[in-house]
């Protein structure tokens, strides 16, 4: 009996003979990465509920933790650039090329942008990615200035007449301030060819409570606008990602699944609370 | 790192050490608060569990032995200490050798865990030692994972045995079983397989890294882990023990600030120790893990056994002896020791990464965190726009001259003067250590750099940016003796 089953159960007050109790519950739901508080949130309100419409009315409660921001990536006239962002190997650069594998299927015109100039042969990895896709790169030497590189890349989307800019950017911890100064000025020196329309963190559905900390900082650095939450495919149920958006208010937009361009997909609310709770 | 669950522990303890007299009462309070404290930092339910149940028992076995004078309260301390220890894996394991080389050592774990970059730190950690080691790209995967391996290989100086350009070309377990083959002809020391990540519920990759093992038999492997990962770290760590099997754990990006709960937990659960821990984006950012040290740092003891450590790394030989010969012959500091002193202490790393390393730097977190580092390049700066009469004597410094280092240094005639009237005052305290004097507290200095105190005091004054000109002095010295 999956997690979900378990405790409409308990809440319905069927599970008398398993003697599951709220603690193994609250275990369980622990271990979905949702968080202290999140956790015991959720189980006062179920302790609370009573009746047959306890399934619907624990969904519910899950459901008011979603931000109510929309889920597509942000409108704009002309360029709409997008910048990801994130801790080290959360998977930013298969993230990019997934999006831009994405926008171009649906026939959008998109340029890449490789200012993660740092970790070694990353270029090299979103260039090969370019390739394949059938979109342009736009790269600088290694360790060139990364606000250079996207500079140069915005310049170029604009002279293409590209709707999209995707800008990869080196992975960095939130705790390191410098290198979060650095991203704002990346962020700064692009806005001056054109605004960007979308900062997109990639969230490790591995990642712990520490994804928290992540979020919040990268969101005072460069105002983040969405997620993605990568390596859903594991054994991780990726539950930080919705205390992320219940405690911040920014709304998951994409998920990766796999390693090949097309394992990507919108967020799908829905399927990621059964995910969660199964 | 671990610095949240730090502060969460000393605050335990200092509850603890305000009572005269420890009842049962009080260690069951201080249990339920160590115990949240660990569920707050992602460690597994199943080793809090069995973690604060050894604790309670322990202490409250021990409370009815302790007579009232001894420090109950320390008594304690040094139980959760020991404990915690034993659950980071007790001692510190090294790699185990193979008998005839080469030994081979294969890096397993999840996508983005830092697999590569950990096979080069990996390779130089040996390579100082006196190995020849190769690094094996049998990540074909990733795109582009085979060109970082080489860039990273390059940057080392160990060679890299790619014969597969990767990006989906090339049989990985091919590779590996050549590697060998290779390494014994031009007789390698030591073979490092870097794998693709992969996850634990992957069977058809995980057969895949069981058939690489079956084709190299390493002599360790290497579970590889980010110390980020949450709950899943328990589920992850079990699929890839049941799956390829591992040796060890090799903690990276430890330079964050996740509190590391997993990390505690896999330990545990698996049974299998942290054998190395990886701190940051250099490649010397790397080294053994040592439970005990790494306890002591969570309880808010300090790391000073690795400070000291990296202070002999760092100072080399030569240069320390040089410094104790002349402080026995009677010779003045200069300030071209000062500036010798300053280069090496910017080798062991960032200041605050040191200061983080000193007992009760929990408490003084944010303080550390300004650290302003950029203040040793100036201050070296100032030096090196002197000439080397005014570094050999600084009482030459006239106001002209001063005003003259100061612009060549870019910095303000009162950044001059404070750094020279700081330098005399060590030049001076010198002299009077050598003289038979104690050694006079200096300003800003933080205190414990001997040893560990019996507990963690009040934390040590914040570091003051312009004083720790003086620091170096005195390190040079402890150092000194220590080399």
């Amino acid at each position: 009996m999956g997690l979900f089953n378990r405790l409409v159960a308990k809440v319905r007050g069927t599970s008398t003979a398993s003697a599951l109790d709220w603690s193994e519950i609250e275990a369980e739901l622990l271990s979905s990465d949702l968080g202290p508080s999140l956790v015991s949130e959720l189980i006062i309100a179920a302790k609370k509920m009573r009746g047959d419409d306890a399934e619907e009315a624990i969904r519910e409660i899950l459901r008011t933790k979603f931000s109510q921001k929309s889920r597509a990536l942000t409108h704009g006239s002309g360029l709409r650039i997008v910048l990801v962002v994130g801790v080290n190997g959360t998977g930013k650069t298969t993230s990019v090329a997934k999006l831009a594998t994405y926008l171009h299927t649906d026939k959008r015109l998109v340029v890449l942008g490789a200012a993660d100039t740092f970790r070694a042969a990353a270029v090299e990895q979103l260039t090969t990615w370019g390739e394949r896709i059938g979109v342009e790169t736009i790269s600088g030497k290694e360790g060139a200035e990364p606000a250079s590189v996207a500079f140069d890349s915005a310049k170029r989307a604009l002279d293409v007449n590209a709707e999209f800019l995707l800008i990869d950017t080196a992975g960095r911890l939130h705790n390191k301030s410098a290198l979060m100064d650095e991203l704002g000025k990346v962020k700064r020196v692009v806005e001056k060819v054109a605004p960007v329309s979308e900062v997109l963190l990639v969230i490790d559905a591995t990642t712990g409570q520490n994804g928290l900390a992540q979020a919040k900082i990268f969101s005072e650095a460069v105002e983040v606008s969405g997620l993605i939450v990568t390596k859903l495919d594991g054994s991780a149920r990726g539950g930080v990602a919705l205390a992320i958006e219940s405690a911040l208010d920014i709304p998951i937009k994409f998920i990766g699944t796999g390693e090949a361009a097309a394992d990507f997909a919108p967020f799908d609310p829905e399927k990621y609370l059964e995910g969660l709770l199964t | 790192m671990f610095d949240a669950l730090s502060s969460k522990f000393a605050g335990a303890f200092s509850a603890l050490r305000s009572r005269g007299k420890i009842s049962e009462k009080d260690i069951e309070s201080t249990t339920i608060e160590i115990r949240q404290a660990l569920l707050e930092a992602d460690v597994a339910l199943d080793v809090v569990e069995s973690f604060t149940t050894k604790v309670h028992s322990k202490s409250v076995e021990l409370l009815s032995t302790l007579q009232a004078g001894t420090n109950q309260a320390q008594a304690i301390f040094d139980v959760v200490n020991l404990e915690l220890t034993e659950i980071l894996g007790g001692g510190a394991r090294r790699i185990r050798f193979a008998k005839n080389p080469p030994t081979v050592i294969m890096l397993a774990g999840l996508q983005g865990a830092g697999k590569t970059t950990l096979a080069a730190k990996l390779a130089k950690f040996y390579k100082d030692q006196g190995e020849t080691p190769i690094l094996v790209a049998s990540d074909l995967q990733r795109p582009n994972a085979v060109n970082q391996l080489q860039v990273v290989g390059q940057s080392v100086g160990v060679p890299v045995f790619a014969p597969e350009p990767g990006n989906g070309v090339g049989n990985p377990v091919q590779v590996a079983r050549d590697a060998i083959t290779f390494a014994n002809s031009k007789l390698h020391s030591m073979v490092i397989v870097d794998t693709a990540g992969r996850l634990g519920v992957d069977q058809e990759l995980m057969n895949e890294a069981i058939a690489i093992r079956d084709a190299v038999s390493p002599d360790e492997i290497l579970f590889v882990v980010d110390a980020m990962i949450g709950q899943d770290a328990v589920r992850t760590a079990k699929a890839f023990q049941d799956g390829v099997g591992f040796d060890g754990v090799v903690l990276t990006k430890l330079d964050g600030d996740a509190r590391g709960g997993a990390a505690l937990s896999i330990a545990a659960l698996t049974g299998r120790p942290i054998m190395f821990a990886s701190t940051g984006e250099k490649i010397s950012d790397f080294d053994i893990f040592y439970p005990d040290r790494m306890a002591s740092r969570i309880l808010g003891m300090g790391d000073v056994a690795t400070l000291a450590e990296q202070a002999k790394k760092a100072f080399d030989g030569d240069s320390a002896k040089k410094l104790e010969d002349k402080f026995l012959s009677g010779e003045d500091f200069t300030l071209d020791d000062f500036l010798e002193q300053l280069e090496a202490m910017s080798k062991m790393g960032s200041m605050g990464k040191l200061l983080g390393m000193l007992p009760g730097a929990g408490a003084m977190k944010k303080q550390i965190e300004n650290f302003d580092e950029s203040e040793i390049t100036r201050t070296k700066s100032i030096v090196q726009s002197m000439t080397p009469g005014e570094r050999r004597d600084v009482k030459v410094l006239n106001g002209s001259r001063r005003a003259r280092i100061a612009l060549g240094a870019g910095r303000k005639v009162s950044d001059v003067n404070s750094l020279v009237d700081k330098f005399t005052a060590a030049q001076k305290m010198m002299k009077q250590m050598r003289n038979g004097g104690s050694i006079p507290g200096m300003p800003g200095m933080p205190p414990g750099m001997s040893g560990l105190p019996p507990a963690p005091r009040k934390a040590p004054p914040p570091a003051k940016k312009k004083s720790k000109s003086g620091n170096p002095a005195k390190r040079a010295l402890e150092n000194g003796t220590i080399s």
